[in-house]
Formats: structure tokens, sequence, C-alpha cells
């Protein structure tokens, strides 16, 4: 459960003033740009948050949306003539529409089952932008697609981005912490926590997971709508599974069920892989190491984890304001 | 982290801005994509060492300007190359670039390239449509396309060889594709006949299953295959008992894998823009340093870097070193004429292509070490063969579905 603890507003409030005013405090673009992939890849994995920390259903086939989304944008937008918020509108609808399709077929099954379908779901993805040559240009990728001017703004200009990418972030994390609020939310948790219980107090547990999964793939998709627009090229690549499973790590890494988890998570991933390569050629090792450090320290995440530690070191001080949760209380199973 | 990395980064700046202030020309920054992590990492390693190889023959300096080379790693992924572009030219302050590895990766940054009016010089992408139909004003290539050497084996099989009936095994992905259709439109137009295409898939891990697909009917296999994927194909069929004749891509026996194999590689012919055995003194300095060096013959990707960086060389001479009219610049760089270079002679086509000389080569053993030996040279080929290019760029490009026009 989300718990807006006072700490936690006040946190949030420096993270978006930070934010707000990082183009200003970073003396090159490339430092935004690095900014503006965060933001993008925080909001693919909020939305795989919310099948993996509140629903418990983990996925691995996550890309999917993101390149999905992707690839309609730029095709309908640079080879098929849609202009750019038609191209984005419909190319976010449809990736809705394949993600209620995606449910229905993978929640079928739950657990390592659900991790299978999803798998198997997103590799045939994979298969299709890759073989499908004339439609998807196969492995050389589709490009050509042109940042829009809404309101006559030239997203060209980086800072621009930036703040057009960030509004959808702080849309995602307003709407999905509402998500989780919610009646069908919170009743998400508990399909998670107590499936029987859930199905004998009459919920429909299979409908409030499909929602849920529907709700998780259109975020998906509007990470994916940025990304076209972003990189102005989509590639077989992030469709593939190493995509999903970078998501998963994110999530994972950040902290699964809380709301600033996944965006820490991706900062940490897109930093490590765009910026620290840079420095360190083994930088592959070092996420290795890092995602290693985290699983003995924090096996919660960093954001849980970084409270937990708080907490320990608030009751030594003997100021036991905040009582440390330890997080298995929030995971019966 | 960021803070670290731009701390980092901000003590470096500061150093060399120490370090050059007392130099009267400032040096020249060229962002050098490579791949050093993941399935590329070999070829990327052989790029780093042709690049570095030419570096070193200039002694850091062009044009009399120092060189100065920074180095980032695209993992072999679009969308990290993309930022690593914009790292060297945004952060860094790259005004030329050299590389990226693969022809999917050259195509992500299409775009941004010609945003910033980079000039990039191409050391190993071949992909047909960089030069051809999508040409960027600012791109040049160092390297042949995929067909261009196999436009002359296609005519060669069929001349020379007397093939009629060929089968394609090629890698599934685009270079695949497009040499295929290069070799079966130039085979099939001297009167042979391709009777079956077998595509297998990039990380194929055994080919034992397309090897006993193979029609008995086929006088000759031409394979071809990029990375490792030769090695393994050409084992596997000997282990198969196959005794139909092999062509191969330059790719298939490239000197860079040719180390690892045996004697199922003897005999295979194939044709290269390149071969560490061509008989000119410019090649045999060239493989000699290689070999003082590294130990190995250079292949496809450390001749590929060690060209790029002559392209480099040899326009910044044009321009006496003066970069900073990139539009005179790029036009030097079009402009680029090597009269004696590892390939032969290079000049290049209006398209930003270098129009080469075609090595027919022949596997052999000599004192122990397997060799590309050259059996015959096609000069001066272009990347539309011998075709009009208004012609050739009419129709469609090579891909997996490509038929000849009957």
């Amino acid at each position: 459960m989300i718990s807006t603890s006072r700490p936690q507003i006040v946190l949030g409030l420096v993270a978006i003033a930070a934010l707000l005013a990082m183009p200003w405090l970073v003396t090159s673009d490339y430092y935004v740009n690095i900014a503006t992939q965060i933001v993008i890849a925080a909001i693919l994995a909020m939305s795989l948050n919310v099948l993996v920390g509140f629903g418990g259903m983990v996925s691995l086939g996550h890309a999917s949306y993101l390149g999905v989304a992707a690839y309609l944008t730029v095709y309908l937008t640079a080879h098929a003539g849609f202009g750019p918020l038609a191209g984005a509108l419909a190319a976010i609808a449809a990736t809705t529409i394949l993600a209620m399709l995606f449910g229905y077929l993978a929640l079928r099954a739950s657990g390592l089952g659900f991790l299978m379908i999803t798998l198997a779901l997103g590799q045939i993805l994979w298969g299709i932008a890759y073989r499908w040559a004339s439609l998807t240009g196969g492995d050389n990728g589709l490009g050509g697609a042109v940042r829009p001017h809404p309101l006559g703004v030239d997203l060209m200009n980086p800072t621009a981005f930036f703040y057009f990418a960030l509004i959808f972030l702080a849309a995602a994390m307003w709407l999905i912490s509402r998500f989780i609020q919610s009646g069908l939310g919170q009743s998400l948790q508990g399909a998670r926590d107590q499936p029987r219980r859930m199905r004998a107090l009459g919920y429909n547990v299979w409908l409030i997971q499909w929602l849920s999964f529907v709700f998780a793939g259109f975020w998906g998709a509007i990470a994916g709508m940025l990304y076209a627009y972003y990189n102005q090229f989509v590639s077989p690549q992030t469709l593939h599974l190493t995509t999903s499973a970078e998501t998963l790590l994110m999530v994972i890494a950040g902290g699964t069920g809380t709301l600033f988890g996944p965006i820490v998570g991706a900062a940490l991933v897109v930093i490590l892989k765009n910026v620290v390569s840079a420095y360190i050629t083994r930088w592959l090792m070092l996420l290795g190491i890092i995602f290693v450090t985290i699983v003995m320290f924090m096996p919660e995440g960093l954001v849980p984890g970084t409270r937990r530690l708080r907490g320990i070191v608030r009751k030594r001080r003997g100021s036991p304001t905040t009582p440390a949760l330890p997080v298995t209380e929030e995971r019966p199973t | 982290m960021r803070r670290i990395a731009t701390l980092f980064s901000t003590t470096f700046l500061m150093g060399w801005a120490l370090v050059t202030a007392s130099e009267a020309a400032e040096p020249l920054k060229v962002g050098f994509m490579t791949v050093r992590s993941g399935a590329l990492a070999a070829g990327g390693r052989q790029m780093e060492e042709g690049l570095q190889l030419c570096i070193d023959a200039h002694r850091g300096e062009m044009a009399g300007r120092k060189i100065q080379i920074i180095t980032a790693d695209t993992a072999g992924q679009p969308a990290v190359t993309k930022t690593k572009a914009q790292e060297l030219i945004e952060r860094d302050g790259a005004q030329v670039l050299i590389g990226p590895l693969a022809a999917f990766e050259a195509l992500a940054i299409d775009d941004y390239i010609r945003q910033t009016k980079t000039p990039i010089i191409s050391p190993s992408a071949a992909a047909e449509d960089l030069t051809q139909r999508k040409p960027n004003p600012w791109f040049v290539r160092a390297v042949g396309t995929s067909a261009q050497a196999h436009h002359p084996l296609g005519e060669y099989a069929a001349k020379e060889l007397h093939y009629k009936r060929i089968a394609i095994v090629a890698d599934d992905f685009a270079f695949g594709h497009e040499i295929a259709a290069g070799f079966q439109r130039t085979f099939e137009q001297n009167g042979g006949k391709v009777i079956q295409k077998l595509w297998s898939p990039l990380n194929a891990a055994e080919y034992g299953t397309y090897i006993s697909q193979i029609d008995p009917n086929a006088d000759a296999v031409f394979a071809a295959f990029a990375g490792g994927n030769g090695i393994k194909f050409l084992g596997e069929y000997k282990n198969y008992g196959m005794q139909k004749p092999i062509l191969g891509a330059m790719t298939t026996v490239d000197e860079g894998i040719l180390k690892r194999m045996g004697d199922e590689a003897l005999g295979v012919i194939s044709a290269g823009w390149y071969s560490a055995a061509i008989d000119t003194p410019a090649n045999k300095k060239f493989v000699e340093a290689v070999r003082k060096s590294y130990g190995a013959d250079p292949g496809y990707y450390t001749v590929g870097a060690y060209m790029a960086c002559q392209f480099l060389n040899n326009a910044l001479e044009q321009v006496k070193g003066d970069i900073s009219d990139k539009a005179a610049f790029m036009k030097a760089l079009r402009n680029v004429n090597i009269p004696e270079s590892p390939y032969g002679q290079v000049k290049l086509d209006q398209y930003g292509q270098p129009i080469l000389d075609i090595a027919i080569r022949k596997v052999e053993r000599k004192d122990g070490k397997l060799q590309n030996t050259v059996i015959k040279t096609y000069p001066a080929v272009s990347q539309f063969w011998t075709y009009k290019p208004e012609e050739f760029l009419k129709s469609p490009v090579y891909s997996r579905d490509w038929t000849p026009v009957k």
C-alpha cells in the first residue's frame, strides 16, 4: 500500500523541484537528454510496477507496449501520413487494445505461467518486428519520425522535450497513485495477497487483474509514444526480451510496490548504461555488482530499503517517531 | 552519480585545457563509436585496433593538427548509440565521428547526424541504402556496401566457375539479405539459377537442419554469414560430409575469424574489397604492422576503421586542417582520393561510397596459416556494379523477398 507519510511528500516535492530546475543545473544538452530518457524509462517502470508491485503479476513482456506504441507512432506519423497528434493517439489506442488481448491471454495463468506467457507474447512481437521487414524495416529499424510542435513549442529543443516528457511523468504519478488508492487498486492488492479470500468475498479477481493489466499497458504505450518521439527511430531492440528484463530490474532495484521506487530504479539503470559506461568499460559488471549489493543489503529495493535504514538510524538515536516497517509485513503470501 | 560523472569530466577537461593551452593549434576531436560489450564486441575490438594503428602511423597528428580520439561504447544497441552520439557531439565537442559498427546503429543516428550536421565516416556499416536511397549529405563510408563485392562474385561463379545451379544459405538479417540478392542478380543475369534460398537465424545454435535441406541438384552452395557464424557453418558442413564446393561472402571467411578455422575452410572462394594477402607494398606494410602490434591478420573491421581514419587524414590535408567550415570539409571528405592504400586505389562516387577493387579470393594454407589468396581482381567496382545508378536506385532495396525482374 502506498503510504503518503509526510517525509515522502517532502521528498517528492524536493524531487519535483529538482526535476523542474534540472535544465538550468546542467551545462550541456547531453544531460538534459539523459534526464529525458530517465523520465521515459520511469513511466515504463511505473506502469510495470502496477503489475509487479501492486498486482503481484511478474511480467517479462512489458517491452511489448513500449515497442508496439513506438513502432506505431513512427509508422503512422512518418510513413502513413497521420498527423503527430492523430498518430500518437491511434498508436496509444491500438497498443491499449493489444494490452486487452494480451491480458486476456496471459491471465489464464498466474505466477510462473503468467511470466512465461508474457515472455512468449513479447517474443512473438519481437519476431514480427524483425521479420516483417516490408512494414518494420527488419533489423534496420524504422526511422524518419519528426517531433511534433504542440502549441507552437518546438520539441526539437532538448529542454522543451524534457518538460514535455515530464508532464506525462507527473500525470502518470498522479493517476497511478490515484489508481492504487482507489477501490480497484485496493482490491488489486487484495487479489495479490489473498486471491481466494477475495474470490470468496465476491470479487471478480480476474476482472480486477485484467483491468489493471490494461491500465499498465496504457502507460507502457505512453512511454512508447515518448520513446518514438525522443529517438525518432525504433528498432527490434525496443521489443527485445532484454528491454523487458531491464524494466523489471528497474522496478525491483528501486522497490516494488512503491511510487518512487521505479523512478529511482530507472534513473539508476539509465545513468549506468549511458553515463557511467563512458568511464567504465565493464559497466555491465558494475551493474551486476550494484544489483547484487542491493539484493544483499536492501532486498526490498532502494526506496523502501533507504527508508528502513533511516528508521534504524533514527531508532538508535532514540527518537522513534516513525517506526520502521519490515517489508515482509506488506506481503503476506 | 551524475555529479561524480560531471566532476570527473570537468577535472578531466580542465586538465586537458592546461595541457593544450601551450600548444598553438587546438586538437581536433574525433568521436569514435565502437562496441565493447555484447555480441558485437569482437568486431569492435578489431575496429579499435585498426584506428589506433592509423593514429600511431600519423603520430597523432594530421595536417599539422593533433588528433584527440574520444571513444564511446554503443553496446550494439540503437537507442544507446543515439545517446552516445549526443555525448560525443554535445558534451565532448567531437567535430567528426567515426563509427558506428552495425548498420542498424548507423540508421538510428541518421536523423541526428542531419540535425547536427556532423561529418561521419562509417568504418563498417554496409547497409546499401545509407549511400543509395537514403543518402545522408554528412555521411561517407570507408567500406563497401553489402552487395558491392558480391555482384562480381555472382558473375565470377557463372562465367568462370561455370556453375549453373546454386543454393544460398545466409544469415536472416538485412546484411545477409542484401548480399544474397546482389549475388543472385548477377549470377542469374549470366545464365545461372539460384534454386534455393535458406535463411538461418543470426543466433542459430547449429546448422545441421539447414545443411541437410540443401538441394542435391545444386552445383555449389553460397554461404553468406557474418560474425562468428561462418566458423560454425563451415565446420558442420564438413562434418556432414558435404562435398559441394562453397562460395562465401566476404565475412564468411573474414581474416578476423579465419584464424579459428581449419581444413574445412580450404578452397572456399569468396569476394571482398580486401584480403590480407593482397600483394601490394601498401598492404604488405599494413599487414606487417597489424601482425606486429596485435599478432593477427587484419580483417573486415580492422581495415575498415584504419581506412576511415585515412579518409579523415586525406580530407584534413585537403582543407589544411581547418574544419571550421563544415561544408568545405564535407566536400573534401566526399572528394577523398587515396592512390595507395591496403584497398588499392580509393575514390568516392557522388553518393559518398568508395569505388573499390574487388578481389576474388580463395582460402589456401600458406606457411601453416590460412589466408585469402587473391585469384582475380575486378578493378574499380562501383556500388551499382555495371548498372546505371538512376535505374539501380529506382528498384527497391535488396531484401529477403527480392527476386530478379524477369
